[in-house]
């Protein structure tokens, strides 16, 4: 049987080429996430700034949008917001937070319970108080970052401290610009997207951590190989591995995108962005090119004149095993 | 790479076996899986999103706990001054402390002394911490007690620890199925009901701290008349119907503590519903000579600071029973038997985050999650099988047994699957299938780079796997720091996620090898078929 190769063996592409255009390209991106996260702003779900939502079906037939509207502007909640959610007869209601602490929260939610009385099936009610919502943002972002911080330092001891925060710099780029796309989008942000973000942290990461250690076990192979050829080699080596990854979760998220209902479409169309978009191509054109730039093993290669412009003196540090003719020839085994 | 003694594959494939198996009661309903053994019990519990039911979140009022604290040094400074016959003035809360100032300077040593006795040594785990409750310190002829910060730790522990047995009981009493309650943080209490759709009783029944006294209503004026000025010995307290006051004494006569039985009834003349009450030997002695000494006077029955009802003693009650009548209805009545044999809250509950999930929308999750699941299973196995051809298949078995052996650790640990631990399975999956491909790609390197095929699988193996067990670790390390401080649906997506990458280490170390290597011990290949 003849198997599908989806990337042909012994590819070689010039990936550190594109880092001239990657890079400024992925700082606008991320600039325009972050400057999209603060002037457009993420539409925070109740998790994280209280307030009540309702999920209501009608018992009769599809919902009078307008008809419940009224009904519900009357209880005068202040802001609420009416939506139809999948079918014609499921309504999502959501009521801004009250003033007056917790009970007011309560109070509000019995209110709306006893004007929409016996029309509707109430499929999902949420309340969250100030306090909580509060906790819960500090939380998920703690998490996150004490998430981010922890693997930095396992890989610092792992590889070397320029590994760890390419690492570091490769999976914020993915975070920033899934924020990014969550503003422009106005997908709820509530905790389901913290698990979202994290899954796509874990994607990353495992991406990332991948080609490096390619790199890693090239660097100790090919100690006289400049570092974008070598960077070029391992991120070739690897790529039929990415793209076959990535094409088996882009998959199972067409699947869960397909099949899995309203409650998580937002968290799929999150990931199918920040795995599948942003994932394959940080790994190939952000967390190695980097790598570069950090300076990794710039002592051991024996001489390190193509990396900067003005040519380096051979450095004195070259480690004391023989070197090997000098190999300016690619990779080849 | 590709040897297994024969002791070791028994042990790989038994382990693999044994861990899938463990999931197996999670396919058999509840009347079939009672019959077996308790100890192959255990399931997974569906999280109340998916399952339905309601969940709310508590928390006691530790403002509350910290004010009636300094009260109580409050009243022990009365004490003690008067039983030691010290004159002061000026005894009152201040911020955190209360401050009494002694008249005579002559008497500051020995009312110091006296008021240091208050103060106990705070017993922790392990005897004595050598920390007191109270800090009594003094400028001149002030003296101010203060309660220590460990002892208002250990007060508030305590009544969290009350609480949650009180809101135990008024949950049982309700009548509702399987709930579980339990502590969260310092001061909070989680509280999930499986199945219920409608939490307003529930939320009102645990909305109400049930504190009730008997005490006397004072009659030396009207409430009108003590809005502008009332004995200090007394205070006003709404009634039942808005608007309506009484000026009611505060001291308590006898209190909800000593009762030992409520029972909502009907008033055999009005037929109007009221609660039964009978006290135990204490509180029927008090209330016997309370009602003995004021036969002809009104006395209240207050509620959370409210007066249910004030009847007027017509004639001694000795017997230690009564009723409470006000304006009940059937349902009222009952919750206040309820909430008397459950017995007064600590301190004030307040429901700080409540989640009700119909039964309908849980299954649609669950069906949407199969649905799903099916479907990229099936995409994946049919792409993996035609990338890598048998290999592919070997994965496909490797990352079956591997979703198998998750559920299997998850019923072990009995844990509770929500939507986000879904999402952790979901990422389990991809990094599984990912710890195949890597392997696979190796090994298609290792064969372009000339070797034979057997040198080539051997050398695929062990360099991917170092690959595998580097970026697992790093996922799992995120996974730790997330379950530790993470709260509800972010700890279930670890749980999973972190089960996930010890079991997809364990298949890509030990049954995706050891599949392969039967079958290069079977088949001798010359050529990799990937």
């Amino acid at each position: 049987m003849r198997l599908l190769r989806i990337v042909p063996d012994d590819t070689k592409f010039d990936f550190m080429r594109f880092r001239r255009i990657s890079f400024p390209v992925s700082a606008m991106l991320s600039i325009a996430a972050i400057a999209l996260y603060f002037f457009h702003g993420l539409n925070f779900g109740i998790d994280f700034i209280g307030g009540t939502l309702m999920e209501v079906q009608t018992k009769a037939g599809p919902a009078d949008l307008a008809k419940m509207r009224s009904t519900i502007g009357s209880l005068q909640l202040g802001e609420f917001q009416l939506q139809q959610f999948g079918a014609p007869d499921d309504v999502l209601i959501r009521i801004s937070q009250q003033p007056g602490g917790d009970e007011a929260q309560q109070a509000a939610v019995q209110k709306v319970r006893n004007a929409l009385g016996d029309e509707v099936n109430y499929r999902r009610v949420e309340v969250v108080g100030p306090s909580v919502s509060t906790e819960l943002l500090a939380y998920g972002t703690i998490g996150l970052v004490l998430a981010i911080v922890a693997i930095l330092i396992y890989l610092w001891f792992r590889f070397e401290w320029q590994f760890a925060l390419g690492a570091m710099i490769a999976n914020v780029h993915d975070l920033v610009l899934t924020v990014g796309f969550m503003s422009l989008t106005g997908i709820d942000f509530d905790l389901t997207s913290i698990a979202a973000l994290l899954t796509i942290l874990g994607y990353s990461l495992n991406d990332t951590v991948v080609i490096y250690d390619r790199i890693r076990e090239m660097l100790r192979r090919y100690k006289r190989m400049s570092m974008p050829e070598l960077l070029n080699a391992s991120v070739n080596a690897t790529l039929s591995r990415s793209i076959v990854t990535h094409v088996t979760v882009a998959m199972s998220l067409l699947a869960l995108l397909l099949f899995g209902g309203q409650a998580i479409h937002s968290f799929t169309a999150t990931m199918m962005f920040g795995v599948v978009l942003v994932g394959t191509y940080t790994s190939v054109f952000i967390a190695s090119p980097i790598l570069i730039y950090l300076g990794v093993g710039r002592g051991r290669i024996g001489g390190a004149e193509e990396l900067g412009p003005p040519p380096a003196p051979a450095t004195a540090s070259v480690s004391s095993a023989p070197l090997s003719p000098p190999q300016r020839a690619r990779v080849r085994r | 790479m590709l040897f297994f003694t024969r002791w070791k594959a028994a042990a790989i494939l038994l382990t693999a076996l044994a861990v899938c198996l463990c999931a197996l009661p999670n396919f058999f309903s509840d009347n079939v899986v009672r019959h077996w053994p308790s100890w192959a019990q255990r399931h997974i519990v569906l999280g109340l999103d998916l399952q339905g039911g309601s969940h709310l979140l508590l928390e006691v009022d530790s403002a509350a706990v910290r004010k009636e604290q300094l009260q109580a040094i409050n009243d022990d400074v009365l004490r003690v001054l008067r039983q030691a016959r010290i004159p002061f003035t000026g005894r009152a809360i201040r911020g955190n402390s209360v401050e009494v100032h002694i008249t005579r300077d002559a008497d500051i040593d020995s009312a110091l002394s006296k008021l240091r006795e208050l103060s106990q040594p705070l017993s922790g785990f392990a005897g004595s911490t050598g920390q007191r409750t109270i800090n009594v310190t003094d400028s001149g002829s002030t003296i101010t007690l203060g309660p220590t910060e460990p002892a208002v730790t250990e007060r508030v522990r305590q009544a969290v620890d009350q609480s949650i047995q009180i809101v135990e009981r008024r949950v049982n009493e309700l009548g509702l199925v399987e709930p579980t309650i339990q502590r969260e943080g310092t001061d909070r209490i989680l509280v999930q009901v499986p199945g219920l759709q409608d939490p307003s009783r529930l939320k009102e029944i645990l909305g109400k701290t049930a504190k009730l006294d008997f005490r006397m209503v004072d009659v030396s004026m009207t409430a009108e008349q003590a809005e502008q000025a009332h004995p200090a010995d007394s205070e006003i307290l709404a009634g039942e119907t808005p608007g309506q006051k009484y000026l009611i004494e505060k001291r308590v006569l006898v209190s909800g503590g000593d009762l030992v039985d409520a029972q909502p009834g009907f008033d055999q003349r009005t037929n109007e519903p009221i609660v039964n009450f009978r006290f135990n030997s204490a509180g029927a002695r008090k209330f016997a000579e309370v009602t003995q000494a004021n036969v002809g006077k009104p006395f209240a029955i207050v509620l959370d600071n409210k007066v249910i009802s004030a009847p007027v003693i017509r004639e001694p009650i000795l017997g230690g029973s009564g009723q409470i009548s006000g304006n009940f209805t059937v349902q009222s009545a009952n919750d206040l038997a309820i909430l008397l044999r459950a017995g007064a809250l600590p301190a004030p509950l307040t429901i700080i985050e409540e989640r009700t999930v119909g039964p309908g929308l849980g299954q649609d999750s669950i069906n949407a999650g199969e649905h799903a699941a099916y479907a990229g299973a099936a995409l994946v196995i049919i792409f993996m099988f035609v990338t890598y051809g048998l290999f592919g298949l070997f994965a496909n078995v490797a990352v079956a047994v591997n979703v198998a052996m998750i559920f299997g650790v998850l019923s072990l640990l009995s844990a509770t699957l929500t939507l986000p631990g879904i999402a952790g399975i979901v990422l389990t999956v991809g990094i599984a299938v990912d710890s195949n491909v890597l392997i696979y790609e190796r090994i298609r390197e290792e064969v372009r780079a000339g070797r034979t095929a057997i040198n080539a699988i051997d050398a695929g193996f062990s360099r991917a796997l170092a690959t595998i067990l580097d970026s697992n670790i790093t996922t799992f390390i995120a996974a730790a720091v997330l379950f530790y401080i993470g709260t509800g649906p972010v700890r279930g997506f670890a749980v999973t996620l972190g089960i996930g990458i010890i079991t997809t280490l364990f298949t890509a170390f030990t049954l995706t090898r050891l599949i392969v290597a039967y079958w290069v011990r079977m088949w001798r290949p010359r050529v990799v078929p990937i």
